[in-house]
């Protein structure tokens, strides 16, 4: 049983087919890149992902659960912006990650405290302590976004959405972020999906990379069909996952 | 250089800031002075030093009759109107708003009714508190909330939607109810917005207080203008209309600088 399942999913609106047919199987720890032209689905696989969406038919499952109905605690997320709450200070937003799931969203007393020094200890593994009191608008992008996946991963969740994070970043920052994830995934194995533009990105990050098309085409009704997974990557060892088999093959037999 | 790019310096800025007033001092003295020329008993435009003796018996001197002096007593009661019809108003829009702005069911059933509620005049709905509530603090307290809720409702409910998406659904995704969300992540980013719409509504909220105190009542700044109307007592007259215009004044700069001190994150949009 996979970890994560997508079986026989279509989504539609207002009866214009956006995903047909899309099946998927995610083991445990897989890192998912999505690439895909612009309005080919991927963010709309991504929302059903969060479930923020509900397919018109078929069911996603993570984790053996049933399809759920609304976002919850299984499910992180990181969006390209408005990711972290701008009134609460970093601190804060890392806390937050915990004292959100109370009746009233406050903590107090020990478990604030205990939850403050775990916070404090999630902002020095993520390079921000030095900025622990500011409040995320005094931040740069990149650092933003690196408190946004801080807090997605405070929560705890069985997978990590992100919905082109780094799109807004400039190169640099992009490729220092992508040395903070790989570091972070090296550390705590977790299964993530990441929609993306850029296919650099996503065969550089991602263990699989899934692109979305449209497999039938009208040309005198573009709508009229949705788009599904039409190629499904190994992106292992460089994007060349038969490599290490013809090194081994090359080495000479002793009987 | 173009016109819209010279910019004046600091102490020439202060000078234009100060040049309409200086010109309305100006014009109205001397306006003043030529009336008193022609008709030494002239009421119309008192000159600015007996306005000034007048505000100054004003302030200090107690009536005889009461051994009060009227006007602060009138400030009170005109201020305690003012401030309870426009804190209930604000009270009140916040929750309507937050309601209306998070709860498609709520916004189903609501936001059609408040816009068109907001769209009666308040002014013609008088005569109905009147004889409803009677011509106490009640009806002129009601009269304020009606007529700057509504507005400040809508207003509020927008505000609650234009909360980006994604803050939602991140709140949703670390666990939040919609309680928790409303509480921790909706309310705190609109209270700001509160505090300048109470800014913005309280213009509206003195003209629906004088208005109510002139028609009935036997106390109040409104009350004791158009009381005093009736001897063509245009230095008193002055005097209030002043002082209602320095509280106003020192209302909306309380307000800012309370919106300053506790919204630091959002000082960019204030």
């Amino acid at each position: 049983m996979s970890f994560v399942s997508v079986r026989d999913v279509w989504q539609s609106y207002d009866g214009r087919p956006i995903l047909e047919r899309v099946n998927l199987d995610v083991a445990e720890g897989e890192f998912i890149s999505i690439a895909g032209a612009s309005g080919c689905g991927k963010s709309t696989f991504l929302r059903l992902l969060l479930a923020e969406e509900q397919p018109t038919r078929g069911v996603v499952s993570v984790a053996g659960g049933e399809g759920a109905r609304e976002p919850d605690r299984e499910r992180g997320v990181v969006f390209q912006r408005y990711s972290v709450f701008p009134h609460l200070s970093v601190r804060d937003n890392i806390i937050a990650a915990e004292a959100f799931g109370t009746t009233l969203g406050w903590l107090w007393g020990a478990p604030l405290r205990a939850a403050r020094a775990r916070a404090d200890d999630t902002l020095s593994r993520i390079g921000l302590d030095h900025v622990a009191d500011h409040y995320p608008t005094a931040l740069s992008g990149g650092m933003q976004q690196r408190l946004a996946i801080g807090q997605a991963l405070t929560a705890r969740p069985r997978i990590l959405l992100l919905d082109e994070p780094f799109g807004a970043l400039d190169p640099g920052t992009r490729v220092q972020m992508h040395d903070f994830l790989t570091e972070l995934r090296a550390k705590t194995p977790m299964t993530i999906f990441m929609v993306t533009h850029d296919l650099a990105e996503g065969f550089k990050l991602g263990d699989r990379v899934l692109v979305f098309d449209k497999p039938r085409w009208d040309p005198h009704d573009p709508g009229a069909y949705g788009a599904t997974i039409t190629y499904d990557f190994d992106a292992r060892n460089g994007g060349i996952p038969y490599h290490h088999l013809m090194e081994k093959t090359d080495e000479p037999i002793h009987a | 250089m173009r016109l819209i790019n010279s910019k004046p310096s600091r102490p020439v800025a202060l000078l234009l800031a100060a040049l309409p007033f200086v010109v309305v001092c100006v014009i109205y003295s001397i306006s003043s002075e030529l009336r008193l020329a022609v008709n030494p008993q002239d009421r119309l435009l008192p000159a600015p030093a007996t306005i000034w003796d007048t505000a100054f018996r004003l302030f200090t001197e107690p009536e005889r009759r009461s051994g009060q002096i009227l006007l602060w007593r009138d400030t009170g009661a005109s201020l305690f109107r003012l401030l309870s019809g426009v804190a209930i108003a604000a009270a009140l829009s916040l929750v309507l708003g937050v309601l209306i702005g998070l709860l498609p069911y709520m916004r189903r059933t609501l936001s059609d009714f408040v816009a068109v509620l907001s769209m009666v005049p308040p002014l013609a709905l008088l005569p109905i508190l009147f004889i409803m509530f009677g011509l106490g603090e009640l009806s002129k307290i009601v009269l304020i909330v009606i007529g700057t809720a509504p507005v400040m409702t809508r207003d509020m409910a927008q505000r609650v939607i234009e909360i980006p998406r994604e803050q939602i659904i991140k709140a949703q995704t670390l666990g939040a109810s919609s309680l928790v969300i409303a509480l921790r992540v909706v309310l705190p980013q609109i209270l700001p917005r509160l505090i300048s719409n109470v800014r913005l509504s309280l213009g509206t909220a003195w003209l629906f207080l004088i208005a109510a105190e002139a028609v009935a009542s036997e106390l109040g700044l409104g009350y004791r203008i158009f009381l005093v109307r009736r001897f063509l007592a245009m230095d008193i007259i002055l005097t209030y209309v002043i002082w209602i215009t320095l509280l106003a004044f020192l209302l909306d700069w309380m307000l800012r600088a309370l919106s300053r001190r506790a919204f630091r994150w959002a000082e960019a949009s204030l």
